[in-house]
């Protein structure tokens, strides 16, 4: 695709549709991941609450794996995560590593 | 009909926008602006208007407040004055990077420090280079028509920018003065009702206001910005005639007084060139041939027809009531700048008066039309930039 020219712009750089978030990927930025261990959840979904962007995929109910390609590993929701019996069902892990 | 009245440049600005009955108003208080808000806010206390007032915390966040009411698709107003501007100064650029036709009379006043309320320009200037449309007025009845034009020009269709319009602190915000007020619906009827352009409240159309643009189309939107400001010149020649059609009033990008065959001339904004134009018949009445011409707009500066105004001069002084300290005064650049291109050019010097609100005297006017004549005479400049009225 040609990129734009400065007569192509809309006026005062305003973005004319709703949802294009979905177009910028945005996992490069991350520096740590969160790794779900399905096995100590219990499904009370406060990581998909709790994401500020949109990584927790939710399908029936039911929580899914992340979206790495717009995670960007704040940790957020392994803060908030409940576990289970002490044991967190999301840890954060260095890229990398 | 026009109605005659003895108000002050506060009074009449704070009047214009009751007549204009705009949707939101950003109110903070500022020595010397004070004075119109607070009249304005009385307007809407009594319900002579519709506005929704915003009574907020600082200039940054009015200018805040005013972006997110026009980005929602109201037309938007507030005022301010030295410190208030430059606390504003982040938010300026949003307002026209956004394209948001805000509207906003500025009560020029100095910067601090030293701490001083009184007129002078160096708020305005500070705040030229922030995409906002600028223009100036000498006195109450140009405040109040600038005021009225201004939204005709900012909320054009092609245009879409801020606009500042700038009247002296005091000398003109504070002084008394016989003007010609015109009729409400005469207002309603000029400045039209207001026109949305990518408002926000479009629920069925979502959208977003100020994306991350990084090394991808920053350079492009800047372009583009150039672009429109390019344009503002016809619009305010054309919303002008519009003006003098239904006040009889003249206005142009800028004022020429008795320039047509000057050998000299001074090129003076706002209040002080009522000041110079006195001086000027005086020396005149001595066969001197002087002239002045007084810039309008400010932003966009006009250079091609100031060139084409100044370039039969044989000396010119530029005058400025702020200055770049390591540099010369802002006035000055762009009327050098203008200058600079023709091949037969006049010199040129730069004076700097009237700092937080020193007296500019008709004997000032005298002292640099003398030199001008003395400059005009002799082909030659002895000092370049030169403060004046200030004490040894």
């Amino acid at each position: 695709m040609k990129a734009k020219g400065w007569k192509d712009l809309p006026p005062g750089s305003v973005v004319l549709e709703g949802g294009s978030a979905a177009k910028f990927k945005t996992g490069s930025w991350r520096a740590f991941r969160p790794i779900w261990k399905e096995e100590n959840c219990i499904q009370c979904l406060f990581c998909w609450i709790y994401c500020p962007d949109m990584a927790v995929k939710v399908k029936d109910g039911k929580r899914g794996e992340f979206d790495y390609d717009y995670c960007k590993g704040c940790g957020i929701c392994a803060l908030e995560c409940p576990g289970k019996k002490g044991q967190k069902a999301i840890e954060m892990a260095e890229e990398g590593k | 009909m026009a109605k005659v009245v003895a108000v002050t440049g506060n009074e009449a600005c704070a009047n214009a926008l009751r007549q204009v009955n705009p949707d939101v108003c950003g109110i903070y208080p500022i020595t010397p602006q004070t004075d119109m808000m607070q009249r304005f806010a009385s307007y809407i206390a009594d319900g002579k208007v519709d506005t929704e007032s915003i009574l907020v915390e600082s200039e940054h966040s009015s200018m805040s407040a005013c972006i997110g009411a026009a980005a929602a698709g109201g037309r938007v107003v507030t005022a301010t004055s030295s410190q208030g501007l430059a606390l504003m100064w982040e938010m300026l650029h949003i307002a026209s990077g956004d394209r948001l036709p805000i509207i906003m009379p500025v009560v020029n006043r100095a910067l601090s420090a030293p701490l001083n309320i009184h007129g002078d320009h160096s708020d305005a200037m500070g705040a030229r280079d922030t995409g906002w449309i600028q223009i100036w007025s000498e006195n109450g009845q140009e405040a109040y028509d600038n005021t009225i034009q201004a939204f005709r020009i900012g909320e054009h269709m092609d245009i879409r920018l801020p606009v500042m319009v700038c009247l002296d602190g005091f000398i003109i915000s504070h002084s008394i003065e016989r003007m010609e007020y015109l009729e409400d619906q005469e207002v309603k009827d000029f400045v039209g009702p207001f026109r949305n352009f990518l408002p926000l409240l479009d629920l069925d159309n979502p959208k977003s206001y100020g994306p991350l643009i990084l090394t991808d189309l920053y350079h492009e939107y800047k372009r583009a910005q150039h672009e429109v400001m390019t344009k503002v010149k016809d619009v305010v020649l054309a919303v002008a005639k519009d003006f003098e059609k239904l006040s009889g009033r003249k206005y142009g990008i800028f004022e020429t007084y008795r320039l047509e065959d000057a050998d000299i001339a001074v090129v003076i904004l706002n209040s002080a060139a009522g000041t110079t134009k006195d001086v000027i018949d005086e020396f005149r009445d001595k066969g001197i041939r002087a002239g002045l011409l007084k810039p309008r707009l400010f932003r966009p500066f006009p250079f091609e027809e100031v060139a084409e105004a100044l370039k039969h001069v044989k000396a010119v002084c530029v005058m400025d009531r702020a200055d770049s300290f390591g540099s010369y005064g802002p006035l000055f650049m762009e009327v050098a700048s203008a200058l600079y291109p023709l091949e037969r050019k006049p010199l040129i010097i730069n004076k700097i008066y009237g700092l937080g609100g020193r007296d500019y005297l008709p004997s000032h006017a005298a002292q640099v039309l003398t030199e001008l004549h003395e400059i005009a005479k002799s082909g030659k400049v002895n000092v370049l930039k030169e403060y004046i009225g200030v004490r040894e």
